[in-house]
């Protein structure tokens, strides 16, 4: 073979390398361009709460994801047992996204609003206490820890940067909303306005420990609030058939 | 080609190349190999154009099969729905009691309440819905908000306080967390709600407290008003902490279980399904 033609010329050598590097960067760029009919236009889905990113942090930090997966795929075992297969829609305010690929737990894209709050928070400090054949790690300190979320308004910020349209006012407001959500009607938090600036939150006391904003009510609140932001009564399906 | 040098010791062929007396075999890739590789790449323009592939600018090429898995589960489950369609239109026309009349209905919701309850109740009623602390037990005859038919519909559909408007509430007052009660009437009281299920004596001031304060939702003779959710109190079956610790805290700082709506989540054929399933798993009424 001629390669020597290249071993032996560092000039094309160079030229060799600026190509595959090339082809294999416009591999990765490329599909990104299509992003506008990868994300399916759907109505409802918005960035998360503060108190809901934080518990989105904490799920991320115990590594929730490696038995969980929050993808429901289009066939008719997944749909039937979790519901309407998941939209890219619903997790392009994720950074990074938590699709997953391992299931020794079931899915968790739509277990908002499936299991009551006091079931998340015994299932988490005690899995078998509900589910006796379960393999799952206990979490108990999640209720015993104080949510750290002084700092939760950089953190807005900083996602802001990447893309998720957070508002002025919702960086402003995000540790009075953390309260808000997280103390429900025993807070003196405005429920109200943090439901208008994010829509559909779950508020209330989810740990059953009404004085304090711990781990356990940020985790809750995020659960809570899985695959329940898309309004699917204005969705079409034939528009985002893939 | 120039003649190939040969390596005397391995037998084998030489690239011609020679770097300070090291020589490089030419070990080419075994035919059968580099055949299916070149198959794989014939293949592979194949798939290009009948399958969805290539990113452009603004979109993607569609392929001439036009795949796509989205479409599929559609009309998948549009065979399987045709599949369903003789049961189940009966079944969204029937009350839950007809279809629990009709042997043929019952027989189709009892197997598909099965799943369904194992998918989405069992997590907090237990296996074939044998309870757990602070879930109530689907087989037996201590029903909360009724065990007939309809009323089990309509807890499945609706939920207890749930983020339903229809949903069925109850709420106990903080008897003691909102001082309504002295703490000297909560144990009396406390020792008469014992006394309901034959154990212990009571005093006729814990009976005054119980009739003045507890009577209207649990009934005036402590069996429970399943209207107001009310549970029935003379059975010795307790929801939260059984024994009279329980009795204490439940009136001092009550707890209030939640059941999530159900309607939206599961349709009304599959909530008709299990309403009949969870009425057959022994304390159906």
């Amino acid at each position: 073979m001629k390669h020597e033609i290249f071993e032996k010329n560092v000039i094309i050598l160079s030229i060799g390398i600026l190509i595959t590097v090339a082809i294999g960067g416009l591999v990765q760029l490329v599909p990104l361009f299509t992003m506008e009919q990868t994300i399916e236009k759907v109505d409802g889905v918005r960035p998360y709460s503060p108190l809901e990113l934080a518990g989105r942090d904490i799920y991320v930090r115990e590594g929730c994801y490696l038995c969980h997966s929050q993808q429901i795929r289009p066939f008719r075992d997944e749909v039937e047992r979790y519901g309407h297969y998941s939209l890219a829609a619903e997790s392009m305010y994720d950074h990074p996204f938590q699709w997953g690929s391992k299931r020794t737990g079931p899915d968790l894209a739509r277990v908002g609003g499936k299991y009551s709050n006091d079931w998340h928070v015994a299932h988490l400090v005690n899995p078998q206490s509900v589910v006796p054949e379960s393999v799952m790690p206990q979490y108990p300190f999640l209720a015993q820890k104080d949510l750290k979320f002084d700092k939760i308004a950089g953190h807005l910020k900083t996602l802001r940067v990447v893309g998720t349209p957070y508002s002025d006012e919702q960086i402003e407001n995000a540790v009075a909303d953390v309260k808000a959500q997280a103390m429900g009607e025993a807070g003196e938090g405005d429920t109200e306005a943090l439901l208008a600036r994010y829509p559909k939150a779950k508020i209330g006391d989810f740990d059953g420990n009404p004085g304090r904003v711990t781990e356990m009510d940020a985790l809750v609140a995020y659960l809570q609030l899985l695959g329940t932001l898309v309004d699917f009564t204005t969705f079409k399906p034939e528009l985002a058939h893939r | 080609m120039a003649q190939v040098d040969r390596d005397a010791l391995t037998g084998t062929d030489t690239t011609g190349h020679e770097w300070d007396g090291i020589k490089e075999l030419n070990t080419p890739l075994p035919k059968w190999w580099l055949y299916t590789f070149y198959a794989c790449i014939l293949w592979a323009f194949g798939y290009f154009i009948a399958m969805p592939a290539w990113p452009s600018l603004s979109n993607y090429t569609k392929g001439m099969l036009g795949y796509s898995s989205r479409a599929n589960l559609e009309s998948e489950m549009q065979a399987v729905q045709a599949s369903r369609a003789p049961w189940a239109d009966r079944i969204a026309e029937a009350s839950v009691e007809d279809v629990a009349k009709d042997p043929e209905l019952l027989q189709y919701a009892m197997a598909g309440g099965k799943v369904i309850f194992a998918d989405n109740c069992q997590p907090c009623h237990g296996s074939a819905g044998a309870g757990a602390p602070s879930y109530p037990v689907l087989a037996d005859d201590d029903w909360i908000w009724g065990g007939t038919l309809p009323a089990i519909y309509q807890t499945v559909k609706y939920g207890i306080r749930s983020t339903s408007d229809e949903t069925r509430i109850s709420d106990m007052p903080a008897y003691g967390r909102d001082e309504l009660l002295e703490p000297a009437q909560i144990q009396a009281v406390a020792d008469y709600v014992m006394s309901l299920s034959g154990q212990g004596t009571a005093s006729d001031a814990g009976k005054a407290v119980f009739d003045e304060n507890c009577a209207a939702c649990h009934g005036e003779d402590g069996k429970g008003l399943k209207d107001t959710g009310g549970p029935n109190l003379t059975d010795g079956i307790w929801l939260y902490k059984p024994g009279r610790d329980g009795v204490v805290a439940q009136v001092t700082n009550p707890r209030h279980g939640v059941m999530p709506t159900w309607e939206g989540r599961l349709d009304d054929v599959s909530i008709k399904q299990v309403t009949v399933y969870v009425h057959a798993l022994g304390g159906g009424q």
